[in-house]
C-alpha cells in the first residue's frame, strides 16, 4: 500500500502505527463512496499492517458486530486550563493508551472499522494487549463453530480458518457443549445455509438489504441461538443471492452450484469478464484441468465494484458442453485450418464487390470485430449484427444482453440500431445480389434468414455450438469461448477491458482472431502483428475512439480503460 | 431517622387518587406546564435567552440526573442535542422498564400518567420537540392503555396536538409496545426497535442519539422516571430541585427493594439521605430480613450492578466540611445511597434497585439464575455478549447439576473479562459484572461447589473402578 498522500495534495492526518510515524488523508471514501473519515483500519492499512475482520466491508454498511478488529489504541490528552495538550518529561506529547473508565488498569479497544484517526493517535495493531483481544474474539467465535474444516467445502478460502492460524490461540477453554442449528438450510434456489458456521456478522443481510434492495434475509432467535433466516415460506431468490456466498467469510453460506465440486485450493485463477450483457463485470474464472467450476466476481469500482449477478455467474455451463462444434468443416471433405482457410480465402479474394454479407456477432471481441471490419472494407461487404434484449434491473444487469455492442458499434460493424440492416441483407439474398455470407456467432435462421434462403448462397460460418446456420455451413470454422482465449470487450460505458485464457478449446476450434488474422492477411494483405497484444494495439492506431483514448494492451491492466462514447 | 420524601410518588397510592385528568388538574397538574408556557425570553449581556434555554439552564442547574440507570446528567445531554441540523428533534421516553428487580416506572405510568405526560411536554418545548414517543416494555399492555387513554384526555384539555394552551406549540406523543426483550431498553436498540427494526444497539460513534438518532435526526430519550422529575424542577426551580439530595446527588430516586425483606416494595427518598442499612432495615423502608435469616448480600442497583457481600467495608475519597479530600472507611450498611458513593464502592445504583440476598440463599444458584437472564436477553449482535453470555450460563448451569470443578471460578472470572469494554453496549458489562462480582466476593463458595462435585466424582468412580 503505502500511498504517498504528500504528493497527492490531500489534507492528512499524522498518527502512529506500531510505532511508526505515518500520515493518512484525512477522508475516505465509505461504501457509497462518500468521504469520512479516515477510520483505524484503515489507516493501517495505509501502513501496511491488515488489521483482521469480519463484520466489514469496504462497500457495505458499518455495523461494528464481529469484534475482530479491536485494536489498542492510545490518545493525546485533552488540553488543560492553558489550553496545552499534557507532555512528559522531555516536552514531547503524553499518549493515554485507553482504559477502561471503570478498572482503569484493564486496556480497552476501539473497533478499528468505525472509530475515526485523530491527530496524535497511537495505534497499537500488534500490542500485547490487540493480541490478547483478537484471541479472545476468536475464542468466542470458534467455541459453537463446528470444528470440521476438513470437510468444510469453505476451507482454503475461509477467514476464521486463516485468522485462527494468524491471531487465535491453539487452545480452546470451552468446555460446555454447543449449540446447534439447522444444517444445509435451502434459503433458495442457489444458496444453502450452515447455520452453525454462521458467526453472524450479517454481511448477507445488508448486502441483500442496502445494496440489493430486497429485504429477505433477516436474523431469528436470541443471543447465541441467533440464526440467519428468510420469512417463513419465503426463499431468498433475487438475482444477486450468491454475492453472499463470496462475502460470507466462513462456510455458512454455500452456492447450490460449486458447493463440494472442487476444493478451492485446486482452482487455477484466471481474470475473464462476464459476458451475460454489455456491463462488463470483472470475473474471475475458477478452472481446474481444463475443466470450469465457478466465476466470482472481480473487484473492479469502476464497472461491478464486487459483485455481479447470478445469471451471469451461472452462465458458463455451455463452455464445456460435449457437444461443442470441435471440427472444422471445408470444401470437399476438407479438415485442415490451412487448406479451408486457403479456400475461404480464394472464395472471398475472387468475389465480386458488393457480393459478400457479414452478419457478425456483438459478443465477439474488439479484436475480432476488428479484423471483420477491414475484410469488409477491402470487399465492398455489408455489415451489422443482431440485437439481444432482455430485462434490465436497477443494479448491474443491462438490457443489452450482447456483450460487446459498444465495440461494434465503435468499430463500424453495426450502426446505433443493431440489426437494421438484416432485412435488406435479407432481400439481397432473395435477389441474388449477395452471393456469399459469412456469419459469426449468430443463428440467423431466426432472425428472418431461413435455411432455404441459405441454400441461395456460400456460407462461411463460425460458432461454437451446433445450431441450423452452422448445419448449413459451406465453410464451417469452429471458434472458442471467451474462457479459451484472449481478448477485448468494450462494456456500455464505453469501458474497453481484456480478459485472459484459462481453458483449451476443444478439437480443432481456433481462437476466431487467429483464423481470422490468417483471412484478412490472405485477401487484404494486412501483416504487422502476431500476437493479440499487436493486434490490439495496432487496432488502438487506426481506431478513433481507441486512438483518442491512447489505449494500448499493457495500459489496459486488469481493470480496462475509458474511452469517449 | 431517615424516611421517605415524596415528589413523584406524592399522590400515588394516596386514598382516592386516581390517574385521570381531573383528579391530575385537582392537585395541581398541569400548572407547572401553563407556567412554563408563559415563560418570556431574556435579554442578557451575550444576547437573547429563549424560554427553551431558561428552561434547559434550569434542568441543568438542577443537577438531575438520568434516573434509568447510567446515572448522566440529564441537562448534559440535552445540551449535546444537535440544534441545527435542520431536521425534526425527537424525543423519546424509555419506558421499558426491565432491568430485573426495577419496578419504580410502572407506578408512575399506572398511578400517575398524567405527571409523566406533564413533564413530557415541558421537555419537548425545551427542546423544541414536536413529536414524542413512549416506548413501553411489552410486559406493561395494561399501562400502554392507561397512557393512551391518558394521552387521549390530554388532547381533549387541550395539552397535546395543535397550538398547546394557545401558544405556538404543537406536540404529539404516541405509545409505542415492545415484544418483551430487555435490550431495547438500551436507547439505541429502542431507537431501531421504534424504526421497526430489530433491536441491536447501534455503535457509538457515530450513532450518538443526540446527533444521530430516530430516523438520523437528533433524539433525546429521557427515562420515565427523569422526564417526570423535570415536572417537578421547573415546578420548585432548578436551585430548590438542588437543595434536594446531596450535592452532585440532587433531588429525589426511586428504590425499588426486593428480595428477602419483610417490606419489599417502592421508597422515594432524597438521594444519598438514607442508607443502605435505612433501606434495608429502617422502620420507613424494608424493616429488616424475614425472621431468623442473615443478611449475605446486597445487589444494590438492579441486577446488572456488582454484587456487595455482607460485612464488607470500603475506603473511599470523600471530601470533608471544609472541602478538603479525605479518605475515609465506611461499612456496607452505612453506604448512602445516591449515584456517585455507590460508583466508589465499586457497584452503582443503576436502576435504584435493592435486590436483599438472606443466608438461604445458594449464591451460585443465584449467580446461575442471573446469568441465564443474561444469556436469554442478549440480543447476540456482537460476538464477546452473544457467546459469552451463553457460556457462562452453560458453565453455571454444568455448576448447578453436580459437575462443578475447582477451577470453574477463574474459569468464570475468564469469559467475563473477555466481554467487559469490548462489546457494543452496556449489555457486556450487564452480563460481566455479576459474574465477576460473584466469584470475587463468594469465591469460597464456588471453590467449595467445586471440590465438593469433583469429590463425589472421584469416589463414585472409584466405586465403579474407573480410572
Amino acid at each position: 500500500m503505502g500511498v504517498n498522500v504528500k504528493e497527492q495534495n490531500v489534507e492528512t492526518v499524522a498518527v502512529k502505527v506500531d510505532g511508526r510515524s505515518i500520515e493518512v488523508p484525512r477522508t475516505t471514501p465509505n461504501w457509497e463512496g462518500k468521504p469520512e473519515p479516515t477510520t483505524v483500519l484503515q489507516a493501517c492499512k495505509h501502513a501496511g499492517i491488515e488489521i483482521p475482520h469480519y463484520c466489514y466491508h469496504p462497500k457495505l454498511p458499518v455495523v461494528g458486530n464481529c469484534r475482530m478488529c479491536l485494536v489498542h489504541v492510545g490518545m493525546p490528552g485533552r488540553p488543560g486550563p492553558d489550553g496545552k495538550q499534557p507532555t512528559n518529561e522531555d516536552g514531547t506529547t503524553k499518549i493515554f493508551p485507553m482504559q477502561l473508565p471503570y478498572e482503569p488498569q484493564t486496556p480497552r479497544g476501539v473497533i478499528g472499522c468505525a472509530t475515526a484517526i485523530m491527530p496524535g493517535m497511537e495505534i497499537y495493531a500488534s500490542s500485547p494487549e490487540t493480541k490478547e483481544m483478537r484471541e479472545s474474539v476468536l475464542e468466542s467465535l470458534l467455541i459453537n463453530h463446528p470444528l470440521d474444516c476438513s470437510i468444510c467445502d469453505q476451507a482454503g478460502e475461509c477467514k476464521l480458518q486463516e485468522y485462527s492460524y494468524d491471531h487465535g490461540q491453539a487452545e480452546s477453554g470451552f468446555e460446555e457443549f454447543k449449540v446447534h442449528k439447522p444444517k444445509a438450510v435451502d434459503l433458495g434456489p442457489r444458496i444453502t445455509l450452515d447455520a452453525e458456521r454462521c458467526i453472524l456478522c450479517t454481511r448477507c443481510i445488508r448486502f441483500t438489504k442496502d445494496v440489493v434492495g430486497d429485504d429477505s434475509l433477516g436474523i431469528v432467535n436470541r443471543g447465541g441461538y441467533n440464526t440467519i433466516a428468510t420469512f417463513p415460506g419465503e426463499s431468498f431468490n433475487n438475482n444477486y443471492t450468491l454475492n453472499t456466498v463470496d462475502i460470507c467469510p466462513v462456510g455458512a453460506l454455500t452456492s447450490d452450484d460449486f458447493r463440494f465440486q472442487m476444493r478451492v485450493w485446486f482452482l487455477k485463477e484466471t481474470k475473464s469478464l462476464c459476458t451475460d450483457c454489455g456491463s462488463g463485470c470483472n470475473v474471475t474464472i475458477g478452472s481446474r484441468e481444463n475443466k470450469m467450476y465457478r466465476y466470482e466476481p472481480r473487484q473492479n469500482d469502476a464497472v461491478n465494484g464486487h459483485w455481479m449477478c447470478d445469471s451471469g455467474r451461472l452462465n458458463y455451463k455451455w463452455i464445456g458442453r460435449e457437444d461443442r462444434l470441435s471440427s472444422l468443416k471445408g470444401l470437399e471433405g476438407k479438415t485442415t485450418w490451412p487448406t479451408v482457410l486457403k479456400d475461404v480465402s480464394d472464395h472471398l479474394a475472387n468475389a465480386d464487390k458488393g457480393s459478400v454479407a457479414i452478419i457478425a456477432s456483438a459478443r465477439q471481441t474488439n479484436e475480432e470485430l476488428h479484423l471483420l471490419t477491414k475484410l469488409a472494407k477491402h470487399i465492398d461487404a455489408v455489415t451489422d449484427s443482431v440485437p439481444r434484449k432482455g430485462k434490465a434491473d436497477n443494479l448491474l444487469m443491462i438490457e443489452d444482453r450482447n456483450t460487446n455492442t459498444t465495440g461494434a458499434q465503435i468499430l463500424g460493424i453495426t450502426g446505433k440500431r443493431v440489426g437494421s440492416k438484416l432485412s435488406s441483407i435479407k432481400k439481397g439474398i432473395e435477389s441474388g445480389e449477395l452471393k456469399t455470407l459469412i456469419v459469426f456467432g449468430e443463428d440467423v435462421t431466426k432472425h428472418g434468414i431461413d435455411t432455404k434462403l441459405l441454400k441461395k448462397v456460400t456460407l462461411i460460418v463460425s460458432d461454437i455450438l451446433h445450431n441450423e446456420t452452422t448445419k448449413a455451413a459451406d465453410f464451417l470454422l469452429p471458434g472458442c469461448a471467451h474462457a479459451e482465449k484472449r481478448g477485448t470487450f468494450t462494456n456500455v460505458k464505453g469501458r474497453v477491458q481484456k480478459f485472459m485464457k484459462a481453458l483449451e478449446p476443444p478439437g480443432d476450434a481456433l481462437p476466431e482472431w487467429e483464423f481470422l488474422h490468417e483471412i484478412v492477411h490472405n485477401v487484404v494483405g494486412l501483416e504487422d502483428f502476431k500476437t493479440i497484444e499487436g493486434l490490439f494495439n495496432q487496432m488502438a492506431g487506426e481506431v478513433k475512439a481507441f486512438k483518442d483514448a491512447q489505449l494500448s494492451w499493457a495500459k489496459l491492466g486488469d481493470h480496462g480503460l475509458d474511452v469517449e462514447l | 431517622m431517615p424516611s421517605e420524601y415524596k415528589l413523584v410518588l406524592k399522590h400515588v397510592d394516596q386514598a382516592g387518587y386516581s390517574n385521570d385528568i381531573k383528579c391530575y388538574q385537582k392537585h395541581g397538574g398541569y400548572k407547572t406546564m401553563k407556567k412554563v408556557f408563559k415563560l418570556k425570553a431574556k435579554k442578557t449581556k451575550d444576547g437573547v435567552t429563549t424560554p427553551q434555554e431558561i428552561i434547559r439552564k434550569e434542568v441543568l442547574v438542577s443537577g438531575l440526573r438520568g434516573r434509568g440507570g447510567a446515572g448522566f446528567s440529564a441537562g448534559m445531554k440535552w445540551s449535546f442535542v444537535d440544534r441545527k441540523s435542520g431536521k425534526p428533534i425527537y424525543l423519546i421516553c424509555n419506558a421499558d422498564e426491565s432491568e430485573p428487580g426495577t419496578f419504580k416506572d410502572r407506578q408512575v405510568m399506572y398511578k400517575d400518567p398524567h405527571q409523566l405526560i406533564e413533564g413530557m411536554v415541558i421537555s419537548c418545548y425545551a427542546n423544541d420537540v414536536n413529536l414524542a414517543y413512549i416506548y413501553i416494555r411489552g410486559e406493561f399492555p395494561e399501562g400502554a392503555k392507561i397512557l393512551n387513554r391518558a394521552i387521549a384526555e390530554a388532547h381533549k384539555a387541550g395539552y397535546l396536538g395543535k397550538g398547546i394552551c394557545g401558544t405556538k406549540f404543537n406536540l404529539d406523543i404516541h405509545v409505542h409496545r415492545g415484544a418483551g426483550a430487555y435490550i431495547c431498553g438500551e436507547e439505541t436498540g429502542l431507537i431501531e426497535s421504534l424504526e421497526g427494526k430489530r433491536p441491536y444497539p447501534r455503535i457509538k460513534p457515530p450513532y450518538f442519539p443526540a446527533v444521530l438518532g430516530l430516523y438520523m435526526c437528533p433524539t433525546i430519550v429521557n427515562n420515565v422516571e427523569t422526564l417526570c422529575n423535570v415536572r417537578h424542577v421547573m415546578e420548585i426551580g432548578g436551585t430548590a430541585y438542588s437543595e434536594l439530595g446531596t450535592p452532585g446527588n440532587t433531588g429525589t430516586r426511586i428504590v425499588s427493594l426486593s428480595g428477602q425483606v419483610k417490606r419489599p416494595g417502592y421508597y422515594e427518598i432524597e438521594v444519598g439521605k438514607a442508607t443502605l442499612g435505612d433501606l434495608i432495615f429502617g422502620k420507613n423502608f424494608g424493616q429488616g430480613l424475614l425472621d431468623g435469616r442473615k443478611l449475605q448480600a446486597i445487589i444494590p442497583g438492579g441486577s446488572s450492578s456488582k454484587v456487595f457481600r455482607e460485612g464488607e467495608s470500603f475506603k473511599i475519597k470523600t471530601k470533608d466540611k471544609a472541602g478538603k479530600e479525605i479518605e475515609k472507611k465506611i461499612d456496607l450498611l452505612d453506604i448512602p445511597y445516591d449515584f456517585d458513593t455507590l460508583m466508589k464502592c465499586g457497584s452503582m445504583s443503576g436502576s435504584s434497585a435493592i435486590i436483599v440476598i438472606d443466608d438461604s440463599v445458594d449464591i451460585v444458584e443465584a449467580l446461575g439464575n442471573l446469568s441465564d437472564f443474561y444469556a436469554h436477553e442478549s440480543c447476540g449482535q456482537c460476538t464477546p455478549c452473544r457467546e459469552g453470555s451463553l457460556w457462562m450460563s452453560k458453565a453455571l448451569k454444568r455448576m448447578r447439576s453436580g459437575q462443578a470443578r475447582k477451577e470453574d471460578a477463574d474459569y468464570l472470572k475468564n469469559i467475563a473479562h473477555k466481554i467487559q469494554g469490548r462489546t457494543i453496549c452496556a449489555f457486556g458489562e450487564a452480563c460481566a459484572w455479576p459474574v465477576l462480582s460473584f466469584v470475587d466476593k463468594f469465591r469460597d463458595k464456588f471453590d467449595e461447589r467445586g471440590a465438593e462435585d469433583e469429590a463425589r466424582l472421584a469416589e463414585s468412580q472409584m466405586k465403579e473402578g474407573v480410572n
